[in-house]
């Protein structure tokens, strides 16, 4: 195969499964934002959290890193419900910078309660997957296995919202929070608990991460910017969108460094933040409601 | 016209006037150094009051004019031996050309989607001076000593700074004051409390927004090109940092929403807490010390968490519900 088209279609895999990744975290931040109308500002914080979630597990307790995510997965739901009572509740009903700021609050104490426990030294989960083969193309089998979860995660969140009698309440409170309550919903339960399940989407991505790149307490701040630009570009409050907005800014990150264009030639990597950026606030500009449209 | 408020803005200007004198009156480095630090946090947060506290367009980002500002300045300097004084309008100046611009469009955004369009566009400007060679990319700029020889030495040079800086500082709170009870600053709090109401009854809310964006622009970008002056290098992460961006909103909150002198207390008695907690000596309980300085970010979020839930008005709106004499005097 012509080595141009490999090295394309080598990055355009990882972009892919990058994107799947991408994509829960983004998930977690659309449902929040569909369901309550609130910008979770500390979701960079609980990517972290997760990271380090998956990497105590395996250094102090000797988990499999996997079991580690499942962990990881409970712990996070549980917190995001605590969250949403301790730093959200109170404020539901306040114009947006009210919850903008109080999501903000619990973000820096995140941070700062996990920087003085972890220090900012670099970290690394020690998993090994070994690699498949395809051709000539090798992909590592750390990444097949996140990309995996995270799909297999979505499809689970998909069924939870669409075939369940909570998550049918869950969408009942997205659309119409007081018609929901009179037809018998207990919304605060219900707010909190899509809360806890944003939360956990965001702390499950952090893990998977964590099993493939190396990472810091304040690694999360990326992610969760990364996110934004995802839920902005498949429309805020909707999670499919958000998914399909994952596998773009994926693709996009996996293509741009190989491209070769006219006239400039490549882009040196160091630009593809740029360009993300930039995208992001032009889409908010021109499309504020998504590139698709979609709502919840 | 001599109403309790003007008498009020005197009283203000006149005790941030004698404490930035304090350091060349005891002639003390240490001393200059904090209360630079604290002026410069008063301009930025008053700064981000303007558009965010009158108009009610929470600015996330506000700290790209800073760092714009900075760059801009850094670079006069550093390239051309432009004087600070003019790099310091110039790079207030080009802060507000960039507010200007993006104004009209960013602000027909509302609410939260302002406020991600305004992390977006410093995250943006961010990695692009991150990969712009001109302005150093990733490594940013430093001086060359021969910089500070115009001023008389480094020494000088920075004494020299933190005099523009008191005179800054005073300016952006006559400018805050002035805005606030102007004909202006009424249509921005009209646009504030409801911005179709107020479109309705005559004002051009586009017009008045972008003006508000604008003016609020050129203070934080005049304090960047007096700050990065001082540290005598500039590098993309610390000029564009989103914390400090944010650390703005808290001190704007903490001392009140809206207010003239809600920003000047918020930002003096965060900075004042911070480097507390900064220099506080650890303390042993036995099992564990605890290091105070690790928990700043953490204090921090405490605050913003406890005034967001419970005191939304901060401290000025606080009293000004308690003791209504004082409604005729704070402003």
């Amino acid at each position: 195969m012509d080595p141009n088209l490999q090295a394309l279609l080598a990055s355009l895999i990882d972009g892919l499964m990058l994107g799947f990744i991408y994509g829960i975290a983004a998930m977690g931040l659309t449902l929040i934002f569909g369901v309550m109308r609130v910008v979770n500002l500390s979701h960079g914080a609980v990517i972290a959290l997760g990271m380090f979630g998956v990497y105590i597990g395996t250094t102090s307790f000797g988990l499999n890193p996997y079991l580690g995510l499942v962990l990881v997965l409970a712990l996070g739901l549980g917190f995001g419900i605590v969250m949403y009572f301790v730093s959200i509740h109170r404020v539901i009903d306040a114009p947006e910078l009210t919850t903008l700021l109080a999501t903000y609050a619990a973000d820096l104490m995140i941070i700062g309660l996990g920087t003085a426990a972890f220090t900012t030294t670099q970290r690394a989960v020690d998993v090994n997957l070994g690699t498949f083969q395809a051709g000539a193309i090798t992909i590592l089998g750390t990444r097949v296995a996140a990309a995996l979860i995270a799909g297999l995660m979505t499809a689970g969140l998909y069924l939870f919202l669409y075939r369940t009698h909570i998550g049918k309440s869950i969408r009942a409170v997205a659309n119409n929070r007081s018609a929901a309550e009179l037809m018998g919903i207990n919304t605060t339960w219900v707010l909190a608990l899509s809360f806890g399940i944003g939360i956990m989407l965001a702390a499950v991505s952090g893990g998977l991460i964590a099993t493939i790149l190396s990472f810091t307490i304040l690694s999360g701040s990326a992610f969760q910017l990364k996110s934004f630009v995802i839920v902005v570009l498949g429309g805020l409050g909707s999670p499919t969108g958000a998914l399909l907005g994952g596998i773009i800014l994926g693709l996009l990150e996996g293509l741009i460094p190989v491209i070769r264009l006219p006239l400039i030639g490549s882009i040196p990597f160091g630009w593809v933040p740029v360009i993300e950026y930039v995208f992001f606030v032009l889409i908010l500009l021109v499309r504020p409601k998504g590139l698709l449209g979609a709502r919840a | 016209m001599k109403t309790p408020q003007s008498r009020f803005l005197g009283i203000v200007l006149l005790v941030i006037a004698l404490v930035g004198l304090l350091p060349i009156v005891f002639n003390s480095p240490t001393m200059r150094e904090e209360v630079f630090l604290i002026l410069m946090l008063i301009v930025l947060a008053s700064s981000v009051n303007i558009i965010m506290g009158y108009t009610g367009y929470v600015s996330f980002g506000h700290i790209v004019f800073f760092g714009l500002g900075g760059y801009v300045a850094f670079y006069l300097m550093q390239t051309f031996q432009v004087h600070l004084v003019l790099a310091t309008v110039a790079g207030g100046l080009v802060a507000s050309a960039f507010a200007f611009l993006l104004g009209t469009p960013v602000l027909r955004l509302r609410g939260a989607y302002f406020a991600l369009a305004t992390i977006g566009i410093n995250e943006a400007v961010r990695t692009f001076v991150n990969n712009f060679e001109p302005f150093g990319g990733s490594v940013g700029m430093f001086f060359n000593f021969s910089v500070y020889d115009a001023y008389g030495g480094a020494a000088n040079a920075l004494w020299f700074t933190y005099d523009v800086l008191i005179v800054v500082t005073l300016l952006t709170i006559a400018a805050s004051f002035w805005i606030k009870k102007s004909k202006f600053g009424l249509g921005l709090m009209a646009i504030r409390e409801d911005q179709d109401a107020a479109q309705v009854l005559g004002i051009n809310a586009a017009r008045y927004k972008v003006r508000a964006f604008t003016i609020s622009a050129f203070f934080s970008g005049a304090v960047g090109a007096l700050f990065f002056f001082k540290n005598g290098i500039i590098e993309p992460n610390i000029a564009f940092d989103l914390v400090r961006s944010i650390e703005g909103l808290v001190m704007v909150m903490l001392g009140g929403f809206g207010t003239v002198i809600g920003p000047v207390i918020g930002a003096a008695v965060y900075e004042l807490l911070r480097s507390t907690l900064i220099t506080a000596p650890p303390l042993n309980l036995g099992f564990t010390i605890i290091e105070f300085s690790n928990f700043h970010l953490f204090i921090a979020g405490f605050l913003l968490l406890l005034i967001v839930l419970f005191v939304t008005s901060g401290a000025v709106g606080l009293l000004r519900q308690r003791v209504p004499v004082l409604r005729r005097y704070l402003e």
